[in-house]
């Protein structure tokens, strides 16, 4: 049983694509973003149509109507899945198998919101992202929706140069991995932190290494090729 | 020495990925992007599309059973992923499928559903007419179901006296005002009809019930004070759209309950995904009835004619939408 909460999709063309669907949180704060966006714009809106009178009271209505239930269907389907409040955050809404929201997906699980609201602030909503793993709320799993994480641009990393140095073990292909993993993550992490990971490899080190992490980054630049 | 081999991988398809990702980002770019004068995009090379999409699919396979370093493969799987998307996005003929959809399709899927539909029909008016009948006999009853503000506000809406002394129900510009009113109010309550099926039904239930006697209970007051003209002469015409909007959408709750009580031989999830797709058809018609009878509401409801020709009217359409529902669409099934 695997830790984290990627899925994979099998596709056509024999390959597995790899998700990560995204959990409440990031959730939540793309939500705020979207509430606060419609805040405002009913907001503008009233107060420019209120000199309209009744007629512009009306129209007023009827567009806060829109906002309120299919302001998220549109971004949904035009805007490749994301709601300014999901771009900001890196989300974007997609059916279960990875390919594009459908409109009759976007409908149910837009006006399902309404039950994912219930009893208060997304209650339910919550408890079934918890129970499914995929992170689901209810309108996702009737309309078969995920909200999935945008994946980031990683460069492949060469700024870091290090010095080969051939490793006192042999080393199997796992343990090779993992150095090149640790290699390319190392930009990413601080020093004291990556002194600590690499004091875990034991027989690649001597005792008392004064700098663990470089030493395992020649050994891994070794591994890459460099001789 | 997978590492080596890996550098020289890259270096011979880089531009290939780089091609392939413009290609993706441009064709996302909205209409109004691409042609913008300020800052002009330039349009990538032309790709072919799926050609070029299976050799990524193939390089990242390569990548993952080579155990090329995580980071390529993560942005090999990036490629895949927003490939994938552009290759099984759906072109669907939006209008067209409209238009077909209530030119038949629609009360076909309601006689199909007749179940569900029934159901919720009875529970809407059964309450609705009972309630309806009970008040001419024991008229205290509307207190049981309204407060006295609301049964006033009631009365002031259809006294007849007020309506002789300003001729005109209500000004013109308020038309529009109850429009925007109806669309949001109504069309708010029959979405939580509808929703109100994911908790096992009760939602919907509640709500059908709930709007079953609320509303045979102001058309009972109405009808007992004797406000015949003015009440049933401006509900009639819109009723025929808004009460069979009001239980369709509880109908389409009760079919998302039917999926959680007894989803038969699928599993729950598996049958609440294909009911959903039944029931968010019927929502469309649903949609489409309300906003129909919030236009007849704001804008022929409240004009002032002889009562007569707006029975006429309103029997009519009755009449219309009973044989839409009965007759239209059989050939399609």
């Amino acid at each position: 049983m695997s830790l984290d909460t990627l899925y994979h999709v099998n596709t056509p063309e024999g390959i597995s694509l790899r998700l990560s669907p995204a959990g409440p949180v990031p959730r939540m704060l793309a939500w705020m973003i979207d509430i606060l966006i419609r805040l405002a714009i009913n907001a503008v809106m009233f107060s420019v149509l209120a000199f309209m009178g009744n007629t512009g009271m009306g129209i007023g209505l009827i567009i806060s109507f829109l906002l309120e239930w299919f302001y998220p269907v549109y971004f949904e389907l035009y805007k490749n899945g994301q709601t300014p409040g999901k771009k900001a955050f890196n989300l974007y809404v997609t059916m279960e198998n990875a390919s594009p929201i459908t409109p009759a997906a976007s409908v149910i699980r837009n006006l399902l919101r309404f039950v994912d609201f219930l009893p208060f602030f997304y209650g339910f909503g919550f408890v079934s992202m918890m129970i499914s793993n995929r992170f689901q709320r209810l309108g996702d799993l009737v309309a078969s929706t995920v909200v999935l994480h945008k994946a980031l641009e990683h460069n492949v990393l060469d700024e870091i140069k290090a010095d080969p140095i051939t490793p006192p073990v042999s080393l199997k292909l796992n343990e090779q991995q993992a150095l090149i993993r640790f290699y390319q993550r190392r930009p990413y992490l601080t020093d004291d932190r990556a002194d600590e990971l690499a004091k875990l490899t034991g027989p690649l080190l001597d005792k008392d290494d004064p700098a663990p992490a470089s030493r395992l980054m020649g050994i891994s630049s070794w591994i890459m090729g460099n001789r | 020495m997978s590492a080596i081999r890996q550098s020289q991988f890259i270096n011979k398809h880089e531009a290939l990925w780089k091609n392939f990702e413009e290609w993706i980002d441009y064709q996302e770019l909205s209409r109004w992007k691409k042609k913008s004068k300020k800052k002009p995009v330039k349009a990538p090379d032309e790709i072919d599309f799926p050609h070029v999409y299976r050799q990524i699919c193939h390089h990242f396979a390569l990548a993952n059973s080579r155990l090329y370093s995580p980071i390529l493969v993560e942005r090999l799987n990036k490629l895949v992923i927003r490939g994938h998307q552009k290759l099984y996005s759906t072109r669907t003929h939006f209008w067209r499928d409209i238009l077909q959809f209530f030119a038949g399709g629609f009360p076909a899927l309601v006689r199909q559903e007749w179940k569900v539909v029934s159901i919720a029909a009875f529970l809407f008016y059964v309450p609705f007419i009972a309630i309806l009948v009970a008040i001419q006999f024991y008229p205290d009853l509307i207190y049981s179901v309204m407060d006295g503000s609301q049964v006033r506000d009631l009365e002031s809406m259809y006294d007849p006296e007020l309506h002789d002394k300003l001729g005109r129900e209500r000004e013109s510009d308020s038309d529009i005002y109850m429009f925007g009113f109806y669309i949001k109010h109504n069309i708010g309550i029959d979405f939580q009809l509808f929703a109100g099926g994911m908790l096992f039904g009760i939602g919907s239930l509640f709500f059908l019930l709930f709007n079953g006697i609320f509303l045979g209970a102001a058309f009972g007051h109405m009808t007992y004070i004797g406000y015949y003209d003015t009440f049933w002469g401006f509900v009639v015409g819109h009723g025929a759209f808004e009460l069979q909007a009001a239980f369709l959408s509880g109908a389409a709750g009760l079919k998302l309950a039917q999926a959680l009580i007894m989803p038969g031989r699928k599993s729950r999830g598996r049958a609440l995904v294909d009911n959903g797709k039944i029931a968010v058809k019927i929502m469309y018609g649903v949609i489409v009835f309300s906003i129909i009878a919030a236009f007849i509401e704001a804008f022929w409801s409240s004009t002032v004619m002889p009562v007569m020709i707006k029975y006429v009217v309103g029997v009519c359409l009755w009449a219309l939408v009973t044989a839409y529902f009965i007759f239209v669409g059989r050939k399609t099934t």
